[in-house]
């Protein structure tokens, strides 16, 4: 299972790449196998300023509905386009071209609570 | 938690498995619009051993059967199979089923896995007749080779001349080393190809000849995922989606399995003769969408008013079309093909279009 070393990561199975106080958010390739063939990904959230935790979006594979939830506060500033006539991109290659958001950083402690690698690791299994 | 014959096939292979109907079931393999398409182009095959079989023998075999299903069994010859369904007394279904005329005397009752108790307990308090039913649901292990090519597979294993078994009928005979199996052109795909029906103790070596023989055809191992997908195209119900305890055969389309020929006296046929010629107040009818999204089981179907004219009973991505599909029971006035309605996807309202079934 691939789990790339400078990613941070959430319980949720969302791998978050940290470029100062603007992060990238997507969900890790675990995930991705979970969910089985993703059909459509809706995120109608951009320039909204949401919580940690809060729902940014969901994410259907055939048979699944699952929301996706803020791993950290902010606003959403860009909404991967191409993932709506490409949602399988997130299957294909959940840690580049599948991601989903970026988003303005509210406060940057916040970061201190995502998990490395090595604990998303235990996390899966 | 039950498992069929096969089980040690799908862990084998890397299936997701899950609980389904009490049994440890494969749902995908190696994903679903890849087996979805492989059973559509080239040749899949299911286990579905989950699903029960009753076996109905004797002079009075005939009286039950055709006491308890709502398709003419009289139209049966030996070697015939046919689809129907066991009406509830109370205007309702029971489950749907397939019952094959086995010989004069005997028939077999296939029906869904997740109601063997229920049918079984239904049947039995019916069979006020006497006819010798028995419960084999445990003894025989079924798998659907689904396909265009999926006779050509089958082909290479049987002496049987599959050319000469047409869509709905059978025949019993040897395939890849196991006898007595029941060669059915049944399925529940709409891709065409054959349901096997066989002895626990033969499945082994009919999945491993299955699998042997079709190499060259791109054979693959199809989840129940993918049946459902396949099966939804197609506009086939679903018990427990589409058809269960509070709709009729009138009202979910299924006139067709539902015959009032005179001799045809079957639990409910009056007050289903009467929904016939009176008209029914709900309909079930597929729909697309027409806006991006995918339709699920229990959303609302709305009037660009927002009025709530119904209910969605399944629905998904089509892999062939690439939209959503599916089938909702809607009220009377709103049933006509072509007709706008809009479907409640979570906090949106997506427009869809009324239209007729099969998809694909």
């Amino acid at each position: 299972m691939n789990v790339p070393e400078n990613l941070k990561y959430t319980k949720d199975h969302e791998w978050v790449l940290i470029d100062g106080d603007v992060v990238t958010i997507g969900i890790t390739e675990f995930a991705q196998g979970e969910l089985g063939d993703i059909v459509f990904v809706e995120i109608e959230t951009e320039d909204e300023d949401l919580d940690k935790e809060e729902v940014f979006g969901t994410i259907e594979a055939v048979k699944t509905v699952s929301d996706l939830y803020m791993p950290i506060s902010g606003k959403v500033i860009e909404v991967n386009a191409e993932l709506e006539d490409q949602p399988d991109l997130v299957n294909k290659d959940p840690f580049e071209g599948g991601w989903m958001i970026k988003v303005q950083v509210a406060d940057t402690a916040e970061l201190e609570d995502l998990l490395t690698a090595e604990q998303y690791k235990e996390v899966i299994g | 938690m039950k498992r069929t014959a096969f089980f040690d096939y799908h862990e084998a292979l890397g299936a997701k498995i899950v609980s389904f109907a009490g049994y440890e079931m494969p749902i995908e393999y190696s994903g679903i619009n890849n087996e979805h398409m492989t059973v559509r182009n080239g040749v899949g095959v299911f286990d579905v051993s989950h699903m029960g079989e009753f076996w109905v023998k004797g002079p009075k075999a005939f009286d039950l059967v055709q006491k308890v299903t709502s398709n003419d069994v009289a139209a049966l010859t030996v070697g015939q199979a046919q689809y129907s369904c066991f009406p509830n007394g109370k205007g309702g279904i029971v489950d749907d089923l397939l019952v094959y005329k086995y010989e004069e005397e005997k028939y077999l009752l296939v029906v869904n896995a997740s109601n063997i108790d229920k049918d079984w307990a239904w049947v039995s308090e019916q069979n006020t007749m006497g006819a010798d039913i028995e419960n084999a649901s445990d003894s025989i292990s079924q798998l659907a080779i689904q396909g265009p090519k999926a006779e050509a597979v089958l082909q290479k294993l049987t002496e049987v001349n599959l050319s000469e078994v047409p869509y709905y009928t059978f025949t019993v005979g040897a395939i890849a080393g196991a006898d007595n199996v029941i060669i059915s052109n049944t399925g529940y795909t709409g891709s065409g190809g054959f349901e096997l029906y066989m002895y626990n103790a033969d499945a082994g070596k009919v999945w491993e000849a299955i699998f042997e023989a079709g190499k060259e055809e791109g054979i693959l191992p199809i989840g129940l995922a993918a049946r459902d997908t396949l099966r939804l195209e197609k506009g086939f119900c679903l018990y427990g989606n589409d058809i269960d305890d509070t709709t009729s055969s009138i009202e979910a389309g299924l006139g067709w399995i539902t015959k009032f020929n005179d001799g045809n006296k079957f639990i409910d046929c009056e007050y289903l003769l009467k929904q016939k010629e009176e008209g029914v107040t709900k309909r079930l009818r597929g729909f697309v969408l027409e806006d991006r999204g995918i339709p699920r089981k229990d959303y609302e179907v709305v009037t660009e008013n927002d009025e709530v004219i119904g209910r969605v009973t399944s629905g998904t991505m089509s892999p062939m079309l690439q939209k959503g599909i599916g089938m909702a029971y809607i009220n009377k006035g709103n049933t006509k093909f072509d007709t706008e309605i809009f479907i409640k996807v979570r906090n949106r309202k997506l427009k869809a279009k009324v239209v007729k079934i099969p998809f694909v």
